[in-house]
Parts: structure tokens; sequence; C-alpha cells
């Protein structure tokens, strides 16, 4: 499975402006365990493109966060990372910890889910930009708390002047999230990681924080990466996806190629699996079973054992990203072509609870109805 | 107030619940210096057979209403009625043999199960405080393992030793094994990533119409409850803000809030995504303790801010809007509701 792999996005694609800032090539991350090791990433590549936004998805344990945070080098000294992250024409994990330092925050700039532990509690937001100011510039203590008030403007929040000398329990989850945003954009980064910026979030603060996010990058012109496991944050958001499971990706494309012509059966059971707002309420078809541990994983496709398009062929190896229906669209599957043209509940059974325990149930709270009632 | 649909019995009814928690100065003496209004004033009902759904962000008091209508925590004022009796005053006793028919199953599959029972003994622990064990107890926890999609030879096992979704089921077999009239869903799948999510939610649709089972399903998630629920009530500081079958409510939400927490939803499709027209909120939640004069919701109202005049906000400050229905096809608690279609 050698063939030609072209990570570049799709000419035309929607926000694609200029050359490639971030690289990421065979990312490996393994942490050691009592079980064995842990193989969270295993070979992921991506190509990030000035002012896009790429946007990462995945369920719980997909190895989205784990890849950001070796990207950043924020992983624990255990974690063994191979590959390499190309970043203005150097390799990020071969950089010294104090190169490293003058990267993060300045060129690069992480957004994690919550904000009360990502800000500092015992000093004012204003200080806290400030700080994130003059961490990277020679600038005096006046002109970055100037710049701390401007930052906080732009991420509209409101009397910005008397806002930057509140402390972050002071402000609402919403208002501490723009906070971190105004940080993140204080160096005018080229990249932006955002990590489910609004996972943490009521709805309606979800809306009001991605439009202080699109802000941000707009104003920076920054390429972003935005982790998330909701599929319509990615929707509104993403110019191109990349859909993991199980340490690698198994999808990418743009947004419109993975949600309207998925190629994998696991993006099309994603989603086969939402309530969608916008119809009335159809059947959802589950995808069976769980996701594999990633200790000790068997050879072939780690989707496999919950796939209906299964076959032995999958089970003897795991297959490699391959162009489908464009040359930015690609999917891990011997079978992404059978899906042309079906919905997931052509490909995945809506799961049927055991009808006959069911039913031996409703029987018997027939009769035990009337027996409890005999005995009250 | 929102009612059952016509030919659907009622099986509970709640009547201008009130539930007032109270905030205490320091020191000794813990005078009462005010009271968080979690819920003030709301009333519906549930049908036989029939889901309603609570749906509202953080603190708007959703979760309380629940554990009220339970008597899980007592009401300050009002009534829950369920078969002629008022829950909010009945003795203990008597609650205790009601509790077989109002069963809960909680949002955390992680907190709610305890780590030092085998699986057959958490689904048993129901029918032995109620004395139901000895008469067959042990097939019935099978059955209901099997009903839930666990197999019954997992039995021995410990709750940790689960997946999030198999916990989940766990916790319905639980508030099965009485034969329940009523489940209140508190969060039920909040937890669950969305692939696991949706056979929760499957199973439940199941249970429901083959054991004819009423729910009052909690979340903050609006695409969860437009599938599953019958009718739907949404809830802001406390009150429900509007209310109808989910039809209905999706298809003119009249309400600014409901309107705005709709439009606020990303949908799962990148052009009708992008190209839709978003309603915005402005600012934070207010304190329950402490709730705005008038409309609840006015503080953050994009109607209140942009279309309406400085005589018209006057009676959003000074009057508490009432949830009746004002010609919109269903009750809404705005003055100057207005459907739209947003989807």
């Amino acid at each position: 499975m050698a063939e030609e792999i072209d990570l570049s996005p799709a000419p035309g694609a929607r926000g694609v402006r200029g050359d490639v800032v971030l690289e990421v090539s065979g990312l490996d991350v393994t942490f050691p365990s009592a079980d064995g090791p842990v193989r969270a990433v295993r070979g992921v590549d991506y190509a990030l493109h000035r002012g896009e936004v790429l946007g990462i998805v995945g369920e719980s344990g997909s190895g989205k966060s784990v890849t950001s945070m070796a990207v950043m080098r924020l992983l624990p000294n255990t974690a063994q990372v191979k590959g390499s992250v190309r970043f203005d024409g150097r390799d990020l994990l071969t950089l010294s910890e104090v190169e490293m330092t003058r990267v993060r925050g300045s060129r690069i700039a992480m957004i994690f889910q919550d904000p009360m532990t990502s800000l500092n509690p015992v000093y004012t937001v204003g200080a806290q930009i400030a700080e994130a100011v003059r961490a990277h510039h020679d600038v005096s203590k006046q002109a970055a708390t100037e710049r701390a008030v401007e930052l906080l403007d732009k991420v509209r929040i409101p009397n910005a002047k008397d806002r930057a000398s509140s402390y972050p329990h002071e402000l609402s989850g919403g208002m501490r999230q723009r906070v971190v945003i105004a940080i993140a954009m204080a160096n005018d980064p080229d990249v932006i990681i955002a990590d489910e910026p609004t996972t943490a979030l009521d709805v309606t603060v979800q809306a009001q924080i991605l439009e202080a996010l699109a802000a941000a990058q707009d104003e920076t012109g920054a390429a972003m990466v935005l982790i998330t496991h909701d599929l319509g944050v990615i929707a509104g958001q993403a110019d191109r996806v990349m859909v993991m499971y199980a340490g690698k990706p198994v999808e990418v494309g743009t947004a419109e190629d993975v949600f309207y012509t998925p190629r994998m059966p696991y993006t099309l059971g994603l989603l086969g699996s939402l309530p969608r707002l916008d119809r009335p309420s159809e059947r959802l078809t589950p995808i069976p079973g769980a996701p594999p541990s990633v200790v000790n994983m068997p050879p072939g496709c780690p989707f496999g054992p919950r796939c209906p398009k299964h076959t032995a062929r999958c089970d003897e190896s795991e297959p490699e990203l391959r162009v489908t229906t464009g040359p930015g669209h690609l999917a891990a599957c011997h079978y992404a072509e059978t899906l042309a043209g079906q919905e997931a509940t052509d490909v995945f059974a809506s799961e049927v609870a055991d009808h006959e325990a069911l039913a031996g149930l409703a029987a018997a709270a027939e009769g035990a109805g009337t027996d409890g009632e005999a005995r009250a | 107030m929102t009612t059952v649909e016509q030919g659907t019995r009622t099986l509970l009814s709640v009547r201008n619940v009130v539930k007032h928690f109270p905030i205490r100065s320091k020191g000794l003496i813990r005078r009462q210096i005010g009271a968080v209004q979690a819920v003030s004033d709301v009333s519906f009902d549930i049908g036989e057979g029939e889901t309603l759904g609570l749906v509202g962000e953080s603190g708007c008091g959703k979760s309380t209403t629940a554990r009220v209508v339970l008597n899980l925590l007592p009401a300050t004022s009002g009534e829950v009625l369920y078969k002629g009796q008022d829950l909010t005053k009945i003795g203990r006793g008597e609650m205790r043999g009601l509790r077989r028919e109002l069963q809960i199953v909680f949002q955390d599959p992680y907190a709610s199960l305890d780590p030092r029972l085998p699986v057959n003994e958490i689904i048993a622990e129901p029918l032995r405080i109620h004395g139901l064990y000895s008469d067959g107890g042990r097939d019935r926890v099978r059955r209901l393992m099997q009903t839930v999609g666990l197999k019954p030879e997992h039995g021995n096992r410990y709750a940790h030793e689960f997946s999030g979704g198999q916990r989940q089921r766990i916790g319905i077999a639980r508030a099965l094994a009485l034969r329940p009239k009523l489940l209140v869903l508190d969060e039920p799948v909040s937890a669950l990533d969305v692939s696991i999510q949706a056979g929760v939610l499957n199973l439940l649709d199941e249970l429901q119409s083959e054991l004819d089972l009423s729910y009052l399903f909690v979340s903050h998630d609006l695409s969860v409850v437009r599938h599953i629920a019958d009718r739907i009530a949404v809830m802001y500081l406390g009150s429900i803000v509007e209310t109808g079958t989910a039809e209905e409510l999706f298809a003119g939400p009249a309400h600014p809030y409901t309107q705005a927490l709709i439009s606020a939803i990303p949908l799962p499709d990148p052009r009708k995504e992008r190209a839709r027209e978003r309603i915005t909120v402005v600012g934070d939640l207010p304190s329950p303790a402490n709730p705005p004069s008038g409309c609840r919701f006015r503080t953050r109202c994009p109607k209140f801010a942009n279309e309406l005049s400085d005589a018209e906000r006057t009676r959003c400050v000074e009057e508490p809007p009432a949830l009746v229905e004002r010609g919109q096809g269903h009750p809404v608690s705005c003055h100057y509701a207005e459907r739209r279609a947003l989807l």
C-alpha cells in the first residue's frame, strides 16, 4: 500500500490561502503503562495551510488531543514521540526546550477546553494577557497593559478597560474563554490550536465563542487546528476535516467531502448516530461495540470489529489512507467505493433491543403487577 | 402550563412548583439573607406512555425540577399530583411505596453505581429493598440485563469493568427493576460519545413502547430532545418560557430564547450550517438569587435590545409575561411572541 498520497487540500477549497505553515508527518506517540505500551497516536500526517481551519474530530480516546499536545511538545517526558513536525523550516520535535519556549505562545498558540485551569486564579486577566505580550516582546508594562485592553475589546468583552482588572473567578465561563482567546491572539501567532474550546460551555455561549474564535483568526491571519467531538461545530467552522479513530486519521477531506460523501464506514456511522435538530425524529443507527483498546492492538483495521463491511481482508493488514472521490479526499478503507450513494441506515443495522427478553419483561410486569397489588 | 394531548391519560401533574434554596449569612446564627430561586412557578403534565422533554442551559432549574417531582428535594410550594395524591405532602412511608413507580436514571454513570457491588447486585438492590427479590428476583435480574443489551453472564462483574454506555444501561436496568410507570432521565446520554449515545436513545425508545413507560427527559441538548420527546418545555432561569409538541416547537418557535437556542445549535451539515440565520443572545445568565424584574429573559433578549420601542420595553420590565397561548399555536411567555421558521 505504498501509494503516493496527496495531503494538500483540493484546489479551490474554501479558505485556503497560501503556503503550508505546519506539516506533521509520521507522528507516533506511545505511553508506557503497566499493561504494555499504549499507542495513543499511530501515524498522523497533515499539512496546515495559512488561513485555513483544519477540524480534527473523533470520540474520546481517538488521539485527537494527544496529537496536538505532541505538536506543542506538552506531553510528559515518559511519552515516546516519533515523526516530525515541520514549522518555519525547523522540526519542532528536535528543538531545545529554550527554543521551543520561544515558539509556544508566540508563533503557535493553544486554547484549552477548561478556561478556569488555563488561567491563573491569583492574577487579574489584564495582567495575564500583558504577561503573554511581554513574554515575547520587549515592551513596557504600560504598553503591554494597553495592548491587553485592546485585545479584550477585540474578543468583545464589554467594558474591556474595567474588565482587565477582574480576576478569573469574577467572570463567567464564556468570558473566561474569551480571555484565553485574547491571550492566544496576543503575539499574532501563525497557528492557533484550539482543543475542545467550547465543550464546557452552554450552546448560546458556544455560539458567541465560535464567533470570537473566527474573529481572532481573521485578525491574526493564523491557521487554526480545531479539535472537537462535535460534528456540528466542525461543519460550521472547518475548511478541511480529519476524522480520527484509534490513534489514526481514517478519513480526510473538505467539510463537504466528509459530510456529504463519507467514504469510511466509521464516519458514516458517526453521522448516522447523531440525532438531528433539522429533521423530524427518525431511527438512529448506532455503531455497535466500542472502540478498541490501544494496548496490544491486533493487526488489521481497528474499526473492523464494529464494521458492517468487515471481511477477512480487513483483518490481514490495516488499510492505509488512499484517494477516494477526489485528490484531497482520503479514506482508510478497502471498501470505500462501496459506500457511494449509501446512507447510514443502508449500512448499519439500527440496533434492536432483545425483543424476546423485553416481551418477557412486559409479560412479567403484567402478571406481577396484579400480584403486587394483591400483596399490598 | 403544558398539558397532555387529547386522548392521553395524565399520569403526573406538576402545579405551580416553587423551589428556593436559602442563602445564609456567615457566622454562628446563619440568618437567611436571601434565596436562590431555582424553580419559580413551574407547571406541567406528563401523560401515560408519553415523553416530556425539559430543556434548558445550565442553571435553568431543570434538574432541580426533576428532583422536586420525585420528592428527592422538598418543594417550597406547589403540588406534584400522582394518582390523586400530592407527593409534596405525603409521609415517608407512603412515598416509599410510590417510589416503586417513580424511578430516576442519573447523568453520570461513573458516580451513580456502587463500585463495591457486582452488577447483578446493583440491579437487584431495589428488589431487595422492596422485599421482592425472593419471588424470582434472580431470574428478573437476568432478564433485565438481557433487555438493556448486557450479557447476563457478566452479572458478577463490577461497574468499573464496563464502558460508559454499558454503565448507563446498568442504571436503566436498575431503574426498571421495580416496574416503574415514570422514569425521570436526568441528562442520561450527556456523558456518552455519539456512537454510544445513539444506542442508549434507541433502547429508551424501545423500552417505552414495549413497557408503556412515561419519561421526563431532562437535557441541555435540543437535538436529543427533539429526537426523543413528544412534548417539550423550554426552561430559562427557573421558569418554563415555551412549550408545545416537538413538531410544533421546532416548526415555529415563538419565544426569543427558544429561537436563540435553536439557532445556536450547530447542524452537522456544512452548507446549511454556514447559510443559517443566527439569533444571538448577549451576555450571561443573571443570578437566580436576584432575577430581573418583569420578564426574566429581557436582559439578554435580542428582541428587547433591537426590535422593541421604549414603550414596549416598559412592559417587559414591569409585567412578567404569563405562559399562555398567544395565537402562536402553543403557550409561550413573551409579550411580543412571534413565530419564526429557523430550520
